[in-house]
């Protein structure tokens, strides 16, 4: 049969037999189970009622459990196998060999990197965006184009960008945007404005903001007012910030004192490190748009009063914005943040496309996907879903936990 | 909120710059490609999209002499011009690769053994040779011309219709329309179902349940893969159409529920318990009340699930097999990425084809998407 005629059938099929299913059940169940007619009438009809939910979750608590939760264990289970399942119970060997892959290091360093850069630069052009357009008379003109690339696939976006990181000979005109502009910078004051001063000035902002966090987060344990999960909360963003702060430093350092090399064209996808942002840079540019479809939305939730009160006395519009608006959106920011968390994670088609994990810009999920499917090695692929897992737990965890609050 | 901008016209331009900074930041990456698509290879890589519009001077493919031989003062003489198509004007020519640009256009170059060729600048040539060029290799002509704009739709009937990597990209189009349509249309009747039992019915255990489907949310698909695959050859449907279709629908699940659920619980109570005082059966209400009333989140939760069909690459390279004629737009995209990296006009031109669709259905029902990306992220 033509695919296309079979998928027509499986369409007919599938919603006559999902309505086919759904009408028949209830029919029995009124007219052949649990009649409301004889002695039984009123105690019927209730039974009919209790049974009745289940009927109407059955196929898709089947799906589900099969195509989502089975899966989840039995990976945990293939995991603990040899070699392509068939061999014997290894128990965390597969794990132990898989830590000592260094392209494993290397996947999970790069993805350390991911998941802070990319949802906090999404989230922040999203709310800048956001901001910004819910200002103006052609807003929803630009919020359409920048919601745009939401649309277009991973592996559509991935050739998009690899037109503009192309890269040819230094004799020949070149095609890629970032190095026609690159070429255009020959080191005198404009390059020096642009490229150093502008930059360097940005992860100073960073790094000082870096260690104002570190340092608020620090203070109350200092001062002994902070116990229990709270003080190791503290220690804990104290140490991150720290961290973050260090690693700028580190970039200033580098922006000051390194030479950059003006004139000659760069292969921007193969250069290690730095290689791992411009991919980021793909998935940024099409998760901005549903960070700022969100946050705008939120803004516009903001109570008035909060805002003309914050006016009366005599704020500008940075501080209405900091100290007014993003406190009352927090919860919203951080939906928004964890979302975006959980697509990075699961991110694979985009350095499949670009780059396939050459140059050290390996992620887990493409990790995961060569031991599949290449080396098909089915117990160090399956460890490496059960770590993805192990990653989106938390925010899996805090989910269900909003879901039940809401629930009560 | 608008007065405190409102008062600072300079805070004002600012905003209106900043903004058109963004837009043209978001849009630009995209508009190079399709500017891309639509010129020829020669130009692509002989300047940049940007130039498009410019008269661009370049080294051409060298191009060998041919035309009739006619015999002239003794002499054999073939004329012609080297750009049959006009407009290119040369600036500099030569025979060989080594020094392409040897000769000024209305020079005569000699060739050796009496040949002599002279090149115009607007491609004109003449071929003259005391013996007869018959039995002759003619010689190539290297030249550096500036050539005009030039658009084409060639790269379209191109690609839609010949295969390059596998399969051409129109035989792609109707696998992945194949693949996302009954991958969009049955989950969201499962799912309408469901939803109904957990938003207006009660029984023990619902909290319970809705938990469970919010942690299903978030479970990476990535973890499915190998079990899946071993589910489905167990049963012996293998890797398929039919693999695919309820792989979609079991991962689109989670998220159809939770939407759906969401907007329903919403829907005014009076309605439907004057239903039930009436005598409807829960089957009559759900189709005659609750379903066309929850029509705006049944069409965002289908405009979610098509978008994420058609742009799915991963579950396709899983379920559906690495067959040459089950191949999607996006597996036949990386192909070609792989074995004809290079060939822009090809690329940019195969990855129009394969956004064009979502894009359309972006652009026209963008108010749902938008309604439905709320519903399920803020409350």
């Amino acid at each position: 049969m033509h695919p296309a005629m079979q998928a027509l059938f499986v369409i007919v099929v599938g919603v006559g037999g999902c309505v086919g299913y759904f009408y028949a059940s209830n029919l029995i169940l009124d007219r052949v189970i649990f009649p409301p007619r004889g002695p039984d009438a009123g105690r019927n009809i209730n039974r009919a009622n209790a049974v009745r939910p289940w009927l109407f979750l059955l196929p898709a608590l089947v799906a589900l459990s099969l195509y989502l939760a089975y899966p989840v264990f039995a990976t945990l289970w293939l995991s603990l196998k040899d070699t392509n399942g068939s061999g014997g119970f290894v128990w965390f060997e597969n794990y132990r060999l898989m830590f000592a892959e260094p392209k494993f290091g290397e996947s999970l360093r790069n993805n350390m990197l991911w998941l802070i850069v990319v949802p906090a630069a999404a989230t922040g052009f999203g709310l800048l965006a956001a901001q910004l357009t819910d200002r103006i008379r052609w807003g929803n003109i630009a919020k359409s184009l920048i919601f745009m690339p939401m649309a277009i696939s991973f592996v559509g976006a991935s050739v998009i960008f690899k037109l503009i990181y192309d890269a040819r000979d230094a004799g020949v005109p070149q095609i890629g945007l970032l190095n026609a502009v690159w070429m255009r910078f020959e080191g005198g004051i404009g390059s020096f404005l642009i490229l150093r001063l502008l930059p360097g000035l940005l992860v100073a902002a960073l790094l000082l903001a870096f260690v104002y966090a570190a340092w608020s987060a620090i203070r109350p344990v200092l001062q002994g007012r902070a116990k229990g999960w709270a003080l190791a909360g503290r220690i804990l963003g104290a140490v991150v910030a720290a961290g973050l702060a260090v690693e700028m430093a580190i970039w200033l350092k580098g922006m000051v004192f390194n030479d950059l090399p003006y004139g000659t064209p760069q292969v921007w996808l193969q250069k290690p490190f730095w290689n791992s942002f411009f991919l980021m840079a793909v998935l940024v540019w099409i998760q901005t748009g549903f960070a700022m479809v969100i946050l705008s939305a939120a803004l516009r939730g903001v109570p008035e009063e909060t805002v003309e009160a914050a006016i009366l006395d005599g704020a500008n519009p940075f501080q209405i914005f900091f100290r007014i608006k993003v406190p009352q959106i927090m919860g919203t920011i951080v939906v928004v943040w964890t979302t975006i968390t959980i697509t990075v994670l699961k991110v694979f088609d985009i350095v499949l496309a670009m780059t396939n994990g050459q140059w050290e810009t390996q992620v887990l999920a493409n990790y995961m996907y060569d031991k599949l499917f290449r080396a098909l090695d089915w117990g160090m692929g399956s460890a490496a879903a059960m770590v993805i897992m192990a990653l989106v737990t938390p925010i899996l965890v805090w989910n269900v936990w909003n879901a039940r609050k809401e629930m009560r | 909120m608008d007065s405190i901008a409102g008062k600072k016209p300079a805070l004002i331009w600012a905003v209106h710059l900043s903004v058109i900074a963004l837009v043209l930041l978001w849009v630009v990456p995209t508009f190079g490609l399709l500017v891309s698509s639509f010129r020829t290879g020669d130009q692509i890589s002989g300047s940049g999209w940007w130039q498009a519009l410019s008269t661009q001077e370049q080294q051409l493919s060298p191009i060998r002499v041919a035309g009739e031989e006619a015999e002239r003062d003794g002499a054999f003489v073939i004329e012609g011009t080297l750009f049959p198509k006009g407009g290119t004007t040369v600036s500099a020519w030569g025979t060989s690769s080594r020094e392409p640009e040897a000769h000024a256009p209305g020079d005569t170059a000699d060739l050796g053994e009496g040949v002599s060729l002279t090149v115009q600048a607007d491609g004109g040539f003449v071929l003259t040779s005391p013996a007869s060029t018959r039995d002759m290799r003619l010689p190539r002509v290297f030249t550096t011309a500036s050539t005009p704009p030039e658009f084409t739709t060639e790269n379209y009937s191109n690609v839609i219709s010949s295969p390059m990597a596998g399969q051409s990209i129109g035989q792609a189009f109707l696998n992945t329309l194949t693949v996302a349509i009954p991958a969009t249309i049955i989950p969201i009747l499962v799912a309408a179902f469901a939803a109904y039992a957990l938003a207006w019915m009660d029984f023990p255990g619902r909290a319970l349940l809705v938990a469970f489907i919010v942690g299903l949310l978030v479970v990476p698909l990535q973890l499915a893969l190998i079990p899946l695959l071993q589910f489905h050859n167990w049963i012996g449907i293998g890797k398929g159409y039919l693999g695919i279709w309820m792989a979609h629908t079991g991962f689109g699940l989670p998220l159809a529920i939770y939407l759906l659920r969401n907007y329903m619980v919403g829907l005014p109570r009076d309605i439907i318990e004057n239903a039930k005082v009436d005598g409807a059966t829960d089957f009559q209400i759900f189709v005659k009340i609750i379903l066309p009333l929850s029509f705006p989140a049944l069409a965002s939760f289908a405009i979610f699930q098509f978008l994420w069909t058609w742009n799915d690459l991963l579950v396709a390279l899983v379920f559906l097999g690495t067959g040459n004629d089950q191949q999607v737009l996006t597996g036949n995209l990386v192909n070609l990425m792989g074995s004809r990296g290079g060939d822009w006009e090809i690329l940019s031109a195969s990855a129009f084809v394969s956004i064009a669709v979502p894009l359309v259905v972006f652009f026209s029902m963008q108010r749902f998407l938008v309604r439905g990306l709320l519903a399920g992220s803020v409350k």
